[in-house]
């Protein structure tokens, strides 16, 4: 197990330090990748925009889940299991079918579209919904959504009822209750869900391509491309390892930063 | 009409379902007073104790408390605080913010915000314990800190539901004393919810008995214990020794009972018996002695045989079978200068004697 997860890990980095050739059986040692990462100014623009876009997801897709795991947790009495799996439902399907489902909703002559013409709001088709960010935002939104749900539901089933009523009983109402009380204790479970969304959306390639048009693309897509049309696998593994290294920086100060922040309201 | 008591309690009922789990209960609660609602699980204390602090709304009657109806006030507004069971401290703030809590609205400045929290630090003896965090405090610990986060806010009631049910046998007993103290330091009506009998007659100045939703009788603990005047109540406060009887007849001295087992005996009991009426004797173990020598009057007798004994350290409990009868009575002796090994042991003959006054008269049933 542990050699399945290390041994690609130590592949790439060893080939991200390789040159290609294009010569079989001819292996040169070299920082050229990372040069081309660092000097060409598109591969960081994209890994910024990737990183932009996928906050902006794992932001989307949490404020969408919270308030559907606070319905399960809190208001629904008995098979809570139940609305879980019912919720899990549209994930059984494949993801490039719900990706391509997405497709036809904001499409020129999609349902949001046709549906806006039919009730005569607008003359034509808005052409601003789809191949944008907005677009990729959406979609993996939507995506990922149970992965959001799923983390944020188990800190709220946790909380003790006892603690909410206790601020009620010392003279909060409900929304001051909530800021109070059940929002910090279920923290632990939105960072998870931030996480658990922001890490692997950032990779995401279909995604991007199949939505996104020119401005929604994606670090995937470099990768997926060196990879891939151009052959070119050392410059392919610099951007991952790049990409990975960044990643694993962001989220690092993310969660210092939420250290600092707890500190800071603990002494307030 | 009567002035109304600083709480009043008027034909409150709480229905769930078809379950009423308060069922039409009447009661007032003076200002100051130590009030303790005891029954067995289920019985609807604590529905009844939810309803003072509006985290249930009652199905039928009012609540006044301070002389005014509660029915519009929602839970947050009451001038009642709740010291939860499990006592409900927020695990993500420290001690300090945990007391300061209810005192958000009150925007009170820091300095005397400081000022307060430190008092109330103080009363329940954890100066110097703001920075603790919630994790960090053991079970009699937490207990204070509700207690303050409580009456920081000055209630009018303070309502706590089980206090000492979490704690174990030493610490409850050591609790118990100071909460009566805190009380009377506070000057602040308590009403407490519990199970434990023995924590009800220590702490309350008045104890209402509770069953399957009603209030069956309620008075000082001294009243409830030596004078109950039910049998539910006769049984649930400490142990007793049940007979069933006739009255058999009366004089002026009080009533002859012919009882099952115990023979006939004599009773100066309430007057509201007349002859032939069924009736239930009762009999607490403590109140029945062994030995040879009995006072001259006002005492029945009887002989019996030891079947069993139990030795429980400052007190030993007799089982003594009486002639014609398999069903055992208790008898408790104190064991006094270490007296407990040298009582009647095992089918020893002795004989039981009691006073006419400590006979209790119950309806049957």
């Amino acid at each position: 197990m542990v050699m399945a997860l290390i041994s690609p890990f130590v592949l790439l980095i060893g080939i991200s330090f390789t040159l290609e050739t294009g010569a079989q059986d001819e292996w040169v040692l070299s920082l050229a990748n990372y040069q081309a990462v660092f000097e060409k100014p598109q591969y960081l623009r994209v890994l910024g925009r990737s990183l932009v876009i996928s906050s902006l997801v794992a932001l989307t897709t949490v404020l969408l889940a919270y308030p559907a795991a606070y319905f399960i947790a809190f208001h629904v009495r008995g098979n809570k299991m139940m609305w879980l799996i019912l919720i899990t439902l549209p994930f059984w399907t494949s993801y490039l079918l719900r990706v391509f489902s997405w497709k036809l909703i904001l499409g020129y002559n999609g349902v949001i579209n046709s549906a806006l013409l039919w009730l005569g709001l607008i003359d034509q088709p808005l052409d601003f919904i789809l191949y944008n960010t907005n677009a990729v935002v959406v979609t993996l939104a939507h995506a990922w959504a149970a992965f959001a749900i799923l983390p944020i539901f188990v800190s709220l089933q946790k909380i003790d009822r006892t603690l909410i009523e206790a601020a009620h009983d010392l003279g909060e109402n409900s929304i001051a209750a909530f800021i109070r009380v059940t929002l910090p204790l279920s923290m632990p479970g939105v960072i998870a869900a931030l996480l658990l969304v922001f890490i692997p959306t950032v990779g995401d390639y279909v995604t991007p391509k199949m939505v996104g048009g020119p401005n929604g693309l994606m670090i995937g897509s470099l990768i997926q491309v060196a990879f891939g049309r151009l052959d070119n696998w050392p410059l392919g593994a610099a951007i991952s390892v790049v990409s990975m290294i960044t990643v694993t920086g962001t989220v690092c100060a993310f969660l210092f930063g939420i250290d600092r922040l707890k500190k800071l309201v603990a002494r307030a | 009409m009567k002035d109304r008591a600083f709480i009043s309690i008027k034909g409150i009922s709480k229905h769930f379902g078809k379950v009423r789990a308060v069922d039409d209960v009447d009661l007032e609660i003076e200002k100051g007073e130590f009030f303790a609602l005891l029954g067995p699980s289920g019985c609807g204390k604590t529905t009844l104790l939810r309803m003072l602090a509006g985290f249930e709304v009652p199905t039928a009657g009012e609540i006044y408390i301070d002389r005014e109806p509660t029915a519009a006030v929602p839970h947050f507004l009451r001038p009642v605080n709740m010291v939860f069971q499990n006592y409900a401290i927020f695990p993500h703030l420290n001690v300090f913010q945990n007391i300061a809590f209810g005192l958000r609205k009150d925007r009170l400045p820091r300095p005397v915000l400081e000022e307060r929290v430190n008092d109330a630090l103080a009363l329940i003896k954890l100066d110097g314990y703001g920075a603790r965090r919630a994790d960090e405090l053991s079970g009699g610990q937490r207990q204070r800190v509700a207690l303050a986060r409580a009456l920081i806010k000055k209630p009018k009631v303070l309502l706590l539901d089980e206090p000492l049910g979490a704690l174990d046998k030493k610490l409850r007993e050591q609790m118990q004393l100071e909460l009566r103290d805190l009380q009377r330091n506070v000057g602040i009506t308590f009403v407490f919810v519990t199970h434990d009998q023995e924590e009800a007659l220590t702490m309350s100045d008045r104890i209402a008995v509770m069953s399957s939703g009603k209030t069956i009788e309620h008075g000082p603990p001294s009243q409830l214990y030596d004078r109950p005047r039910t049998r539910f109540v006769a049984d649930f406060l400490g142990t007793m020794n049940f007979f069933e009887g006739r009255v058999a007849g009366s004089d002026g001295d009080g009533l002859a009972i012919e009882t099952d087992r115990l023979g006939m005996v004599r009773a100066q009991g309430p007057a509201d018996f007349a002859v032939g009426d069924r009736l239930t004797v009762a009999l607490r173990p403590e109140n029945i002695r062994i030995s040879p020598h009995t006072p001259n009057d006002d005492v029945d007798t009887i002989g019996g045989t030891v079947s069993n004994t139990a030795y429980l350290g400052d007190r030993t409990h007799l089982y003594v079978t009486l002639e014609g009868s398999d069903q055992p009575v208790l008898v408790a002796r104190q064991n006094m200068d270490g007296s407990g090994s040298d009582g009647p042991a095992g089918h020893a003959a002795v004989s039981l004697w009691w006073r006419r006054s400590s006979v209790l008269l119950l309806k049957s049933g």
